[in-house]
């Protein structure tokens, strides 16, 4: 489990950034992103992938989250 | 000599590694890489933030430095502690030139030093008794402080020492705020970690007191930023500063350069937050967009071009008033900046630099040497990151060096290969390189010069790139008896 803060960049996509790496990417796309449900496997420029608590609804932005890493491109 | 290609310093970067053994051969390309911009992932072509080898000579500081040097050390009306033995103070004293105004020893502080001053006795029994008198002594001798962070030297963590509960306590005792730092020298691999750890103690202690030390009431305004990452080394903050405000947006706070304690705790109410120096105070920033949802954007001040471009930036932030004020701040000064290029480019044209620096510098400067008409062909970061790196990637050159954590050896090297025209780095490389005949800038606090931020800062900048490359006692470092026959007669028939 890692750390994360997602946030949104200039051009209004999601950015993901771990603190412990300065790993700082655009996320490619978001398993839930919808009014009612939000989070689920994030996947980032980079190749890798994360898996984020769904919430039920989508947080005020950044946020601090907990995440699972899946698939981490190296 | 023409700049090298692609292959060239490869072959240069495999020349030099040679001589290592085998293990610190692999170790060290790691860190040594040619740019392309077509990369977007620094991680692919750069690995940073690791441990240096031991054995080999490396420029970079510690966790201390990092947080009483830089971060800390600047606002002016706190008393910074030195925690531990007398030396880590008084080498890290007033050497940054961090500008200031106030009275010295009466309500400001900054090139003063305290120090707890361990003896042995502290070793074996603890310092939190000597730490617990220094406070009352501080509150004693200098009542217009306004508070005190104690800065740990190794020591303290080695030994065990409680500094928390009599950093608690004291605050209790003289009802200023008391901020420990566990900045404790050999945390992480270099003074990046003091950062973090620095940011996170003013995030904990300071962030926490809801704006207690701010004396009358804080009206919020429409126009409040404030300025992140300036440590005002020769005055750089206030020719930051004086462009915000003449686009007409209201500097609330300045970190930490000429810097106080209100004014850090003042800036959870702004609307902007901008952020100079990345590397040291993204943290901050990062944890105010989340907690207070300020905004950040970083900027560059050095070099007009880049100037024109940050004052866009900010400006796009706020309404059509600051527009226009951003607009009319660059057409204002278009003349003296033409001026300057005027004068200084025809002397500059095609000089070719190379840089190696810590936190913002190594990617921001770049502009700045562009603007005059000179290339930098090689640049590193002492202590960057990989973000650090992904940012640079896009300001540099295709095929140029990059260098992270470079070695002494590695630089020397580098330099009588590339042969580079001016070198920027810091005080420890300054001799070795003006005694191998080459112009050299101290980078770190701009060689007792600056400011070198904002349109005023340019000039000075200009002014001085000029009269080191340009110095005529770079002609006369040969010696008469290994001077060329040739030349001889032609100063004989002169």
């Amino acid at each position: 489990m890692a750390n994360i803060m997602i946030r949104r960049g200039a051009a209004g996509e999601y950015v993901f950034y771990l603190p412990k790496r300065d790993l700082e990417d655009t996320i490619t796309s978001m398993e839930f992103d919808q009014a009612d449900k939000w989070g689920g496997e994030i996947k980032l420029n980079n190749g890798g992938a994360y898996y984020v608590d769904p919430m039920p609804a989508p947080p005020k932005l950044p946020i601090s989250v907990r995440a699972r890493r899946m698939d981490a491109a190296e | 000599m023409s700049a090298l290609t692609r292959e060239e310093t490869e072959a240069l970067i495999k020349e030099v590694l040679e001589v290592y053994p085998e293990k610190a051969q692999k170790d060290r390309a790691k860190h040594l890489a040619v740019n392309d911009q077509s990369i977007e992932q620094s991680k692919k072509c750069i690995t940073s933030n690791r441990k240096s080898l031991p054995g080999v000579m490396t420029i970079r500081g510690c966790a201390y430095a990092g947080s009483k040097g830089v971060v800390w050390g600047p606002i002016k009306d706190m008393i910074h502690i030195s925690h531990g033995p007398v030396g880590c103070g008084q080498y890290s004293r007033a050497g940054r030139r961090n500008y200031y105004v106030g009275v010295t020893g009466v309500n400001t502080f900054g090139t003063m030093n305290f120090t707890s001053d361990f003896q042995e006795k502290d070793i074996v029994f603890g310092g939190d008794k000597k730490l617990a008198k220094i406070i009352n002594e501080i509150e004693g001798l200098f009542p217009l402080h306004k508070g005190i962070s104690v800065q740990s030297e190794c020591p303290i963590g080695l030994i065990g020492d409680d500094i928390e509960a009599v950093s608690k306590k004291g605050a209790a005792e003289i009802d200023k705020p008391v901020v420990p730092v566990r900045c404790e020298g050999f945390r992480g691999v270099s003074q990046s970690l003091g950062h973090h750890i620095a940011n996170d103690s003013i995030r904990d202690w300071v962030f926490s007191r809801d704006g207690k030390d701010v004396k009358g009431e804080f009206v919020p305004g429409p126009y409040d930023v404030s300025i992140i990452g300036d440590y005002n080394i020769g005055g750089d903050a206030w020719s930051s500063r004086i462009l915000l405000e003449e686009m007409g947006l209201r500097v609330v706070a300045q970190w930490s350069g000429d810097g106080t304690l209100s004014e850090i705790e003042l800036t959870p109410k702004v609307k902007l937050n901008l952020i100079h120096c990345y590397r040291s105070m993204n943290y901050i920033a990062r944890h105010m967009e989340e907690k207070y949802s300020i905004p950040w954007i970083e900027y560059n001040f050095f070099g007009p071009t880049k100037i024109a471009e940050s004052l866009r930036a900010i400006a796009a932030h706020f309404d059509d008033t600051i527009k226009e004020g951003a607009e009319r701040v660059i057409a204002k000064y278009q003349p003296m900046v033409d001026a300057v290029i005027a004068k200084y480019r025809t002397r500059l044209e095609g000089k070719r630099v190379m840089l190696y620096v810590g936190g913002l510098r190594p990617r921001h400067v770049i502009g700045s040497y562009e603007d005059l008409g000179m290339e930098v062909v090689g640049t590193g970061y002492e202590f960057g990151h990989n973000d650090d790196y992904d940012r640079t990637i896009k300001e540099m050159g295709n095929a140029t060096l990059l260098y992270d954590d470079v070695t002494g050896f590695e630089f020397e090297e580098f330099v009588k290969k590339v042969k580079p025209d001016l070198i920027g780095s810091g005080i420890k490389e300054k001799y070795i390189f003006q005694k191998m005949g080459v112009p050299f800038r101290q980078m770190h606090s701009w060689d007792y010069s600056g400011p070198y931020h904002g349109y005023d800062g340019f000039a000075i900048f200009a002014r001085d790139m000029d009269m080191t490359i340009n110095n005529p006692c770079w002609k006369i470092l040969t010696p008469p008896w290994q001077k060329k026959p040739e030349a001889e007669e032609v100063a004989k028939a002169a």
